[in-house]
């Protein structure tokens, strides 16, 4: 058990022998994620880093009963590369793009809405299960095996917080990366879900950013259903309102996705809040021991 | 991506809804020859003289002005051009106002009193949906109108299967208390303007006011048009309308060094890697003792090039007093980053101002040390607790 991906997943590249694709698959086969192919239109038959190139999604499901799919195709062509996914019967697919236009993520999250498939992302650094498999581009060897569960809208934030849980004497079940977009496919609330429902996780760190309304529903949530600690942290509490800092998703609007506001919307809830982005570590920590 | 308005009102145009007719002009001479055109092909023989800035409320500072005659027209687009124009939305010191929207007036009298509504389009981030939301309140601060008379602001899903509906339309216009001649007139309208929202990958439209004239016409008289920058790449027309005159200097500069730059007002700098973690670092200025000085998301590729610009830039702001730089080094190697560092400390020569580096992830170690050998003025830390505590130290 563990949530999303482990060892047992079989994984094809959609964007396979383009630069970023050919990079992280072969970072992603290092560190022994069971990658069976990947996928490039026009280039089947092909054999690329030891492993079979195919036309099409569906073909990789068929010859290679792959299940997974992370998606490394250009802007401008990723929407139909998730939903090609979808239609093939992956059932978790990882988009890593960034820059997809907000109409196309409409409709694929229309065209996902009545299908069996879980997306994450897209803008997002992807999911990995320690010592299983790393479907994604973060770097593997920060994430030590252990049993805390990492939910986090940002790339490097999520590097920073495996590393300080790891420093602090524990280690990471799995972390998802589910992206900054105004459209995304798992939501907050749904990654906390999964690991609530994970034997293998004991507790679970959450790191949101400003704007949106995300890390409100989760804590709601959390305080309904939670059995586990959770540590929280809200980037952002200094960005002033109304600008734009780089994900798409950060920005300041009304009252209520300010920093200020979603961190006592979740102490409220009964999480843990890291005031300062050097305390996570330490929080989970507590929360643990507390627990224990 | 912000347009002016006389931009966002052509991209309407071109979708077939009906806006408030206009000429741009640039001086109070062009202007002249705008409202004279403007009345061969309308008829108006009043003009609405509008400052074309990106920011709300125009009226409010003075950006708006009604001119009864051709010398008004030349008087007032001669003060209006050129002017530092300051509303509830731009900064303190306001922006300078370059062109002049000449347009028709439409607040003509007639069978019917004209009426002033407010309408928009945008993302329901909740349900990854469009909306279309409106209100009779038109021509007031909708931000007010939602906190006083929320009940006033309706809204409208768009189920992206089938697309907007006719019943849709129709019950935007019911709401709106409209009846006759004019309620087609508003479903109509309500058709073209989503048209025009999808068909030019709009992230934002706000029409306000949407006019009902004393002729029972509906029309955009004003439009805010934000098109979102990841779909310009099928609208190379649209990407040619961005104004970076309206746009920070700096700012510009850094995005085409695809640094990712906001300059903010406080008094220790910043270089990080990845916009959360730059946001963090942020936060952990402030938790310090100090003001961030800016955001700076330098990207994945972190090398010395990319580094010395981002020190220069942020350099550039007087008020910055210490720098902190805040690298989590995953695929990319922290000692390659800390090299960068150093060299681009090198090459700009005069810093004066205390530099904190803290480099985390693959080969910190060896990193911090070559900092340290480095006999630069730089100092550096591993862990994000231990970069705060420096931070303090510089401030202290």
């Amino acid at each position: 058990m563990s949530v999303l991906v482990n060892k047992d997943s079989k994984v094809i590249v959609q964007g396979f022998t383009g630069s970023e694709g050919t990079f992280h698959a072969g970072q992603m086969i290092e560190y022994g994620t069971n990658v069976v192919g990947g996928v490039t239109p026009g280039k089947g038959g092909q054999t690329h880093l030891d492993r079979p190139v195919f036309n099409t999604v569906t073909e990789a499901v068929k010859e290679k009963g792959a299940n997974v799919s992370i998606i490394f195709v250009p802007p401008a062509f990723a929407a139909d590369a998730i939903m090609e996914a979808a239609e093939a019967g992956i059932q978790v697919i990882i988009c890593i793009t960034e820059g997809i236009p907000t109409k196309d993520m409409v409709a694929v999250k229309e065209y996902l809405s009545d299908k069996d498939v879980r997306l994450i992302g897209p803008n997002c650094p992807g999911v990995i299960t320690a010592d299983e498999a790393k479907i994604g581009i973060m770097p593997g060897f920060i994430f030590k095996k252990g049993r805390v569960g990492i939910v986090s809208k940002s790339g490097t934030l999520t590097y920073e917080a495996a590393d300080q849980v790891v420093k602090a004497g524990l280690g990471i079940s799995t972390a998802i990366g589910i992206g900054g977009d105004p459209i995304i496919g798992t939501t907050t609330k749904e990654a906390v879900e999964l690991f609530m429902n994970d034997p293998e996780t004991d507790a679970i760190v959450m790191i949101g950013e400003i704007g949106g309304s995300m890390e409100a529903n989760a804590a709601r949530w959390i305080k309904e259903n939670g059995t586990k600690p959770v540590v929280g942290f809200i980037a952002g509490q200094t960005a002033p309102k109304g600008r734009k800092m780089g994900h798409a998703g950060a920005i300041v609007g009304g009252a209520d996705d300010t920093a200020q506001a979603k961190m006592k919307i979740m102490e409220e809830c009964g999480i843990t809040v890291a005031k300062s982005p050097a305390d996570i570590g330490k929080k989970v920590a507590e929360a643990l021991s507390v627990n224990a | 991506m912000n347009l002016h308005e006389y931009q966002g009102k052509s991209i309407l145009k071109s979708f077939g809804v009906a806006t408030q007719e206009g000429i741009v002009a640039d001086t109070p001479e062009e202007a002249v020859e705008a409202a004279k055109k403007l009345n061969e092909e309308t008829g108006t023989d009043w003009w609405v003289i509008k400052a074309q800035i990106h920011a709300g409320g125009r009226g409010k500072g003075g950006g708006v002005k009604l001119a009864k005659s051709l010398d008004d027209v030349k008087r007032i687009s001669g003060e209006i051009i050129g002017m530092q124009l300051i509303t509830p939305q731009t900064p303190p010191e306001g922006k300078k106002v370059n062109k002049v929207l000449v347009a028709q007036d439409v607040y003509y009298p007639g069978d019917s009193e004209p009426s002033e509504f407010y309408m928009s389009v945008l993302l329901n981030r909740e349900t990854g949906r469009n909306m279309i939301m409106y209100s009779t309140e038109g021509g007031m601060d909708i931000e007010a109108v939602a906190e006083e008379t929320p009940h006033l602001i309706f809204t409208e899903e768009i189920d992206p299967k089938v697309g907007l509906q006719g019943f849709q339309a129709r019950k935007i216009a019911f709401n709106l208390g409209l009846s006759g001649q004019a309620f087609k007139e508003m479903t109509k309208f309500v058709f073209a303007l989503y048209k025009a929202y999808e068909g030019s990958d709009s992230e934002m439209f706000e029409i306000n006011p949407v006019l009902k004239t004393s002729d029972d016409k509906i029309i955009a008289v004003d439009a805010k048009v934000t098109l979102d920058g990841n779909a310009l790449f099928r609208h190379k027309d649209y990407a040619a309308m961005r104004d970076v005159t309206e746009e920070d200097p700096t700012e510009v500069e850094a995005s085409e060094h695809d640094l990712n730059y906001v300059k903010l007002d406080g008094n220790v700098g910043c270089m990080v890697n990845g916009a959360g973690l730059a946001m963090a670092t942020m936060d952990i200025i402030k938790l310090s003792g100090g003001d961030p000085a800016n955001f700076l998301d330098v990207g994945g590729t972190a090398d010395a090039a990319r580094v010395e610009k981002a020190f220069r830039i942020i350099l550039k702001d007087p008020n910055v007093k210490a720098i902190l730089v805040n690298i989590f080094g995953g695929i990319v190697r922290c000692d390659r980053v800390a090299q960068g560092v150093i060299d681009a400390y090198k090459n700009i020569g005069d810093i004066d101002v205390p530099i904190i580096v803290r480099l985390q992830g693959t080969n910190a170690e060896e990193a911090k040390k070559l900092i340290d050998d480095s006999g630069l003025k730089v100092l550096s830390a591993v862990q994000l607790f231990e970069a705060a505590d420096k931070v303090k130290e510089v401030l202290a």
